[in-house]
């Protein structure tokens, strides 16, 4: 074996692309200005970086570009929807609908909301992690502001469906947000098709450098939002702060990428995620999937090794970058709420294992991952 | 033309080529660093090791240090999470804390400056009386328009005396004046590290260990649950290698005060007129606010870039808009004055030759321009 350690911890993080990196560089070096500069050549051409990326980002969900606001990343694009929705309609429209499953940024928006007086309906998900649309539109009321749903889960890989969720919304005057952090650049996404209002983007989990994101803001009085972060006024008032030209530029040019390379890359990771889950198979015949076996991103697989024990396995696959749960939670004991949230017994979560792959995982990658698993679920004596 | 000469240092400093060679090196380092395995561990030590370079720039604990996304969230964190019952904020703050403050939910007062830029101690004295206690009291280090430093440790003291607390936005300050977070005796400073050399979308929010700071984006529980969301790494490695640098730099103050002396004394012997701000308050060495008079202050922008040389009329963030800097309004200049002015601020890269090119240009403007108008 020739391969010491392998990465499959796509939905933590990915590896910055190379492509990514070049696009950046100008931004650190010769073109250093203030974008907020508008007085001089170098705050001219930091400024005309924002816009490039704006079109950029906008293209792949094929929303107009002034729609389109540059933020530190997802958990601030999600904290500035929720609050700032409830801020700006909670006095008549006191109830937000969300999951149990959301990421805990969402949760905790939330949560945040709740104790400001507000009502919080948090929907359950069936086994295979996905929400009913009718129990969603039993929940939707006339105090209804908005409905906070994420496009693809961060520990499952499940797909909600946006499209659905969007009609229902519409038809109630109800506002949609979707947290697409794990989706955008990955699935196909169309803000006007799936009747989005509100979309949060994450630049690193599509190979662009951490602390940037973006929200997507349909335009119109019925979306107006009460900013978070005041302000010299950047960003058409809604989110004040310097923005950095160089992690703008890195997000606008991960974008692009990934919308070029979109299908081609969804072939190549379903062939590779085949012959993971089939080799897993082998060596573990009693394996579970965890959520729904095809409404799924191709790129994430949570799996359960009934009759293992978690921390044992963990332990034996060092050098097999993975985790047991989402990346923010990884340091915080105790089985995902997530896996809690489909029905799985504590003893089955705690036998879970998230692999993500992404545009870099090789073959002997996935070689090196289904030999370490192997031989770890040997040492206790299989999984059968 | 010759090389651009570029004197905006307070809007934003050129990032140093240690820093691009930390945020390349950190963009090629994969991991989470909320992950447990190696690789989320290898780039938890970069974001680790940038706060105790931080936590040296700002004189603090290193767990006192929350990285963020820079110097605008870093007010706006802790002008709304202090958890103060009102906010007292001097008149020549930053617009953004201004707006923060308004957003706080809790009544604010404005203390007024004097003549020479620095708060009125009496004033802020009878507002902590009336203000609903605890007040936060926000006044910052450095002005970025005039480079004015205030006073923070005797407004701590009276803060503290009425038991508010204290914040100071050391934005401006740090790497041109140095910084001792506990000798500040304040509660809470906020740094960001485009100011210092560092790349920009990075701040820190530094807080006492009793300052209590309700999280402004809630969400995994990052930075001891101070500020969720997946840390800026390389962002936050390189405002690590800026900060350490930055304190280097501090050094070389000398010379760039050097400088800037030179400018205003050359100024200041070709036309009498001419009206230096701030000449009366301690200020960063590197900043000066100059009135031309009857020269609007666009128009001298104009002039100056047309001679390759880069400077601002106003801060960054409201250039653009045509209006008075709240700033010389509160130090009482009137508006004639304050329409006249630009801001030259430089740094680390700045020679003696790009002064004698400034001062050239000032020179030649005045003559064809302000002397005609004044004379």
């Amino acid at each position: 074996m020739t391969l010491k350690s392998a990465y499959m911890d796509y939905q933590a993080t990915t590896p910055l692309d190379e492509r990514v990196l070049a696009s950046m560089l100008p931004y650190l070096t010769e073109k250093f200005g203030n974008p907020h500069s508008a007085e001089h050549r170098f705050g001219w051409e930091a400024e005309a970086a924002l816009d490039v990326a704006r079109e950029q980002v906008a293209g792949v969900i094929s929303a107009p570009s002034e729609a389109i606001t540059f933020l530190s990343g997802a958990t601030e694009a999600n904290n500035l929807v929720i609050k700032g929705v409830m801020e700006q309609w909670g006095r008549n429209k006191p109830h937000l609908i969300t999951v149990s499953t959301e990421h805990k940024c969402v949760l905790e928006a939330a949560e945040v909301c709740r104790k400001a007086g507000f009502r919080v309906t948090l929907l359950p998900v069936g086994q295979d992690g996905i929400i009913d649309l009718n129990q969603l539109e039993e929940a939707i009321d006339a105090e209804t502001a908005m409905v906070s749903v994420m496009a693809v889960n961060n520990e499952i890989g499940i797909i909600q469906p946006l499209s659905e969720i969007g009609e229902l919304c519409r038809k109630n005057g109800v506002l949609f947000h979707t947290d697409a952090a794990q989706a955008y650049g990955k699935i196909p996404l169309d803000v006007e098709a799936m009747g989005v209002d509100f979309m949060s983007v994450s630049a690193h989990k599509i190979y662009g450098p951490k602390g940037v994101g973006a929200l997507y803001h349909k335009l119109g009085k019925y979306t107006t939002l009460t900013p978070q972060m005041h302000g010299g006024g950047q960003e058409g008032g809604l989110r004040a702060g310097t923005q950095a030209p160089a992690l703008v530029a890195g997000l606008g040019r991960a974008a692009d990428i990934c919308a070029a390379e979109m299908a081609q890359e969804q072939g190549r990771l379903t062939t590779m995620m085949n012959r993971l889950v089939s080799g897993l198979k082998k060596s573990a015949p009693a394996l579970i999937i965890n959520g729904h076996p095809d409404k799924r991103w191709i790129g994430n697989l949570n799996v359960s090794f009934p009759g293992l024990v978690g921390d044992r396995l963990f332990a034996d696959i060092r050098g097999l970058a993975v985790s047991t749960g989402a990346a923010c939670a990884s340091a915080v004991a105790g089985p995902s709420y997530v896996l809690d949230a489909i029905g799985l017994s504590d003893m089955d979560a705690k036998s879970s294992l998230r692999l993500g792959i992404g545009r870099f995982t090789t073959d002997e990658e996935i070689d090196f991952a289904l030999d370490k698993i192997a031989e770890a679920i040997a040492k206790q004596g299989g999984c059968e | 033309m010759t090389t651009p000469i570029y004197m905006d240092y307070n809007a934003t400093a050129p990032i140093r080529d240690s820093v691009i060679e930390m945020v390349s090196l950190a963009m090629q380092t994969v991991g989470n660093p909320s992950s447990v395995h190696t690789a989320g561990r290898s780039v938890r030590r970069l974001v680790e090791e940038a706060r105790v370079k931080v936590a040296a720039l700002a004189g603090c604990r290193v767990r006192d240090v929350t990285f963020c996304s820079g110097g605008t969230e870093a007010s706006n964190a802790v002008i709304r999470g202090s958890g103060a019952a009102s906010i007292i904020i001097s008149a020549v703050e930053h617009e953004c804390g201004f707006a923060a403050s308004k957003h706080a939910g809790v009544p604010t007062y404005v203390v007024e400056v004097d003549r020479k830029g620095l708060v009125d101690q009496n004033k802020l004295r009878e507002m902590l009386r009336e203000a609903p206690a605890p007040a936060l009291v926000s006044v910052m280090l450095a002005n970025n328009e005039t480079g004015i430093i205030q006073p923070v440790r005797e407004i701590a003291d009276i803060a503290h005396e009425f038991g508010a607390r204290m914040h100071t936005d050391a934005v401006q300050a740090a790497g041109k004046t140095p910084i001792d977070f506990n000798a500040l005796g304040a509660d809470y400073l906020t740094l960001s590290s485009h100011k210092v050399g560092g790349p920009q979308g990075v701040g820190a929010i530094i807080t006492a260990p009793t300052a209590p700071l309700a999280p402004l984006v809630a969400g995994g529980g990052q930075e001891l649950g101070r500020r969720s969301g997946t840390e800026n790494v390389a962002g936050i490695a390189g405002f690590g290698v800026a900060a350490l640098e930055a304190m280097d730099d501090l050094a070389d103050m000398n010379r760039i005060g050097a400088l800037r002396e030179r400018f205003e004394a050359d100024v200041t012997s070709h036309a009498n007129n001419v009206c230096l701000i701030g000449l009366e308050s301690p200020r960063t060495a590197n900043t000066s606010c100059v009135a031309m008079p009857g020269v609007k202050g666009e128009t001298q922008v104009m002039h100056f870039d047309l001679n390759g040389i880069f400077l601002s009329s106003g801060s960054a963030c409201s250039s653009g808009k045509v209006k008075v800097s709240h700033v010389l309004s509160a130090m009482g200049y009137e508006d004639d004055t304050a329409n006249a002015s630009i801001r030259v601020s430089l740094g680390r890269l700045t020679t003696e030759s790009d002064v004698d090119a400034l001062i050239k240009a000032w020179i030649s403007l005045y003559d064809r321009t302000a002397a005609r108008v004044n004379s």
